[in-house]
């Protein structure tokens, strides 16, 4: 039986991927922001999970104006790096999960989740960004990727109750799958920040705080907040928070905060990253 | 515009919603294209020519072509969409966050490195004078 054993929750900023890429990850200025990914990483590569599940958000990669699903699973072997408009990545391409992630798209869709399913689909930021900062630059990606997007980009994104309930269906489909997989999922996007308008550069260092205390502690009421309070307190991007309850609602009740990182700024973003074990699971 | 949204009054905030979405459909897929490196090279060469290729309204295409990036916003531009022009650029969402906010790229770097711009007083835009409760 396979099985999710930690949920991690980080920020997806461009920004951060071209530091990695192009090596100034210790100037004054990304110093301290890298330095606190370095015990995650190191959490990460002792745990050595099977599988990682990675909810995020395309940004106009893979996924324009013309169809825009709302919950979207990748089944595909093999998802190359999409050109966002500056060049791919220089990083290699993510191994998928078709075993998992197929009957993922089955069990979710037979449990009424009716998720668009990615034969082919280049990968972008949202979901490498998180790799690099949890994996650092390996020749290979060390474990398969199965992609979970949500759209926040076309207004409104899905509640967060029900990307809580599709957290815990998706948590519901690994139980059932047959293999022995230690599983681990990735909520991305946020925190608070706006990349647009008179208001760019908002940062709500108090509403970010009680996200991420709230999301151990009490994951379920964080789940109510409407989308006008995300874009008013947290900016209209930071209305990504969604997509980390996703994450949360695929883990147990009581869990383990066993990590967390928050920074200020990466680029026009608050960026944070969080742990959470399911107890006695890993 | 006749169906008013709880999140109007969050002021210098342009929410790509269903309206937004009707009127900007095609500015947005102009920049989509700008995926490509071919169409990037294109674009550079003969901007004029490129925008062409799309049915932008004038207003949209002047933005465009003025590098007008608030301007953009307010006839249906999406900022994830938008972006791409500015990375044709060579720009940064940093760049282009400063010059939407209208302060110069200096001032609005270090007012991240100072953690960012606050959300007190910018929850809602300010009420008119005379129409005070």
């Amino acid at each position: 039986m396979a099985r999710i054993v930690a949920g991690i929750a980080c920020s997806h900023v461009p920004a951060i991927g071209v530091a990695i890429d192009k090596g100034t990850t210790e100037t004054d200025y990304w110093r301290p922001l890298f330095a606190g990914y370095e015990p995650a990483r190191e959490w990460l590569a002792k745990l050595a999970p099977d599988v990682a599940i990675i909810v995020y958000n395309d940004h106009a990669s893979a996924l324009s104006l013309e169809i825009i699903p709302t919950f979207l699973i990748g089944v595909a072997a093999e998802f190359p790096i999409a050109d966002e408009g500056f060049g791919p990545r220089p990083v290699p391409a993510v191994r998928g999960h078709p075993d998992l992630a197929w009957h993922l798209a089955e069990s979710l869709i037979l449990d009424e989740f009716d998720m668009t399913i990615a034969n082919e689909m280049p990968v972008d930021h949202g979901l490498t960004v998180p790799l690099s900062v949890t994996c650092g630059r390996p020749a290979i990606w060390p474990f398969p990727v199965i992609p979970v997007c949500v759209n926040v980009v076309q207004y409104p994104p899905p509640t967060g109750v029900r990307c809580f309930k599709l957290g815990q269906a998706i948590a519901r489909a690994v139980e059932r799958f047959d293999q022995d997989l230690r599983v681990v999922i990735y909520g991305t996007g946020g925190m608070s920040h706006q990349l647009q308008g008179e208001r760019a550069g908002l940062i709500n260092r108090r509403f970010d705080t009680a996200f991420l205390d709230g999301l151990t502690r009490d994951p379920v009421a964080l789940t109510k907040i409407p989308h006008t309070e995300y874009m008013r307190e947290a900016g209209s991007e930071g209305v990504e928070l969604v997509m980390w309850h996703v994450m949360r609602g695929a883990l147990r009740t009581q869990v383990t905060e066993v990590y967390r990182h928050y920074h200020v700024p990466a680029s026009n973003t608050a960026a944070a990253l969080m742990i959470l074990e399911n107890e006695g699971s890993s | 515009m006749s169906d008013a949204k709880d999140y109007d009054d969050i002021p210098g905030t342009y929410v790509y919603d269903s309206r937004r979405g009707r009127e900007g459909y095609a500015l947005n897929m102009f920049c989509m294209s700008l995926n490509k490196a071919e169409n990037r090279a294109l674009f550079k060469a003969d901007p004029g020519a490129y925008l062409d290729r799309y049915k932008l309204t004038l207003e949209q295409r002047r933005a465009v072509l003025e590098r007008d990036w608030l301007g953009m916003l307010k006839v249906g531009g999406n900022i994830y969409y938008t972006i791409k022009i500015a990375f044709c650029d060579g720009l940064t969402f940093q760049d282009v966050a400063g010059m939407m906010s209208g302060v110069s790229k200096e001032t609005y770097v270090n007012m991240m490195l100072a953690g960012g711009r606050s959300v007190e007083g910018n929850r809602y835009k300010p009420i008119p004078p005379g129409e005070e409760p």
